[in-house]
């Protein structure tokens, strides 16, 4: 659900990063936030356990400039990956206008990403969306590990629909900001169809 | 997305103003601020320099959102108020019409009985604001999106770009 506020010439979309667990969700907002200039970004906010693994969210807040006179902001999350914190990942996708799934490459998680986005569907089927529908991009992470399994492979089993694909190294940055941009994009052309 | 967007004017946007500071002045509180239920601010007003206010916003929504989760394990439609006691200052979360969530902060210069009647005021006022609004959003769906004036009905991919390219 976007937030147009005409008083103050905003607009708020909400985008969640979403995947198995130690797929690199948070890696790849770190990497935004290091990135990212100091006046376009706010604080990233990570609710995590002691061992850094994420416990309910992590978010970011992005200023992405204007377009005709709107201030366009993104908010970033992250949802928990490990399966038993479903409750809290449901929770995040409240309101969501676009998706990003960050897959693991490695061979061992292939499993873990196949249940990832039939969870993930559900979960949006929960809140009123439609996976098939919704802006969303798969990003394939870990590409630089000699476990990783052929591209082919992946979409064979994890492409959902004619989703924008992109291969990702988010500890590098490689692929980072192309897979940002490219959902920030869809969530854009789907406000101007409104 | 679709008929749930949250669109703000102008004028009830001022309306909301007037009600939160009114109601800051009124509770002795330090700040007041609105979020929708999705983490987005909505309005603010108060000693607000010092907080980081979009953090809060986003903490806000996912603390309301937990304790909803909370809410409906044990058969609770939700719950309505939440309150953090600190040692120097508090906050008093209530929900607005089951849709936005109001945020007073106050310290020792106020107390949780002054806050909870002046919110209990300031929500029937806020809830009246919110109901125009939905239904202002409404009749300008129905008469047809171009009456809205979307700033995106003709966006182009030049324009995305140019986005990520500043």
């Amino acid at each position: 659900m976007s937030f147009i506020n005409y008083a103050s010439r905003e607009i708020n979309c909400k985008i969640v990063y979403y995947g198995p667990g130690l797929c690199g969700k948070t890696t790849n907002l770190q990497y935004i936030y290091e990135k990212t200039n100091p006046q376009a970004k706010g604080k990233l906010i990570s609710l995590a356990t002691e061992t850094d693994r994420t416990l309910f969210f992590d978010f970011l807040p992005l200023d992405l400039g204007t377009i005709r006179g709107f201030k366009t902001r993104f908010h970033l999350y992250t949802v928990p990956g490990q399966v038993f914190y479903d409750a809290s990942r449901k929770l995040i996708l409240k309101g969501v206008d676009g998706v990003v799934f960050v897959a693991d490459s490695q061979e061992a998680r292939m499993d873990a990403n196949v249940e990832s986005i039939r969870n993930l569907e559900a979960n949006l089927q929960e809140h009123g969306f439609d996976l098939r529908t919704i802006p969303y991009v798969l990003q394939l992470n870990k590409r630089d590990l000699p476990t990783a399994v052929p591209v082919e492979e992946m979409l064979r089993q994890l492409k959902y629909k004619d989703e924008p694909v992109f291969e990702a190294v988010a500890l590098k940055g490689i692929g980072v900001f192309d897979t940002l941009k490219a959902c920030a994009k869809q969530v854009l052309i789907e406000l101007s169809k409104k | 997305m679709g008929a749930s967007d949250l669109i703000m004017y102008e004028e009830e946007f001022q309306k909301i103003k007037d009600v939160i500071s009114k109601l800051r002045v009124d509770a002795n509180a330090n700040v007041v601020f609105l979020v929708d239920k999705n983490g987005q601010q909505i309005a603010a007003t108060g000693d607000v320099e010092r907080l980081d206010t979009t953090s809060l916003a986003s903490l806000t929504a996912g603390n309301v959102a937990a304790t909803d989760g909370l809410a409906k394990l044990i058969g609770e439609k939700e719950f309505a108020v939440l309150f953090h006691e600190g040692e120097k200052e508090n906050i008093h979360i209530s929900i607005v019409s089951g849709k936005v969530i109001l945020v007073v902060i106050f310290d020792e210069r106020s107390s949780l009985g002054l806050v909870r009647l002046r919110v209990k005021r300031s929500s029937e006022e806020l809830s009246r604001v919110f109901q125009q609004i939905m239904e202002k959003t409404e009749r300008e769906r129905a008469t047809g999106a171009a009456a809205l004036d979307s700033p995106f009905a003709e966006i182009t991919d030049a324009d995305i770009d140019a986005l990520f390219n500043e």
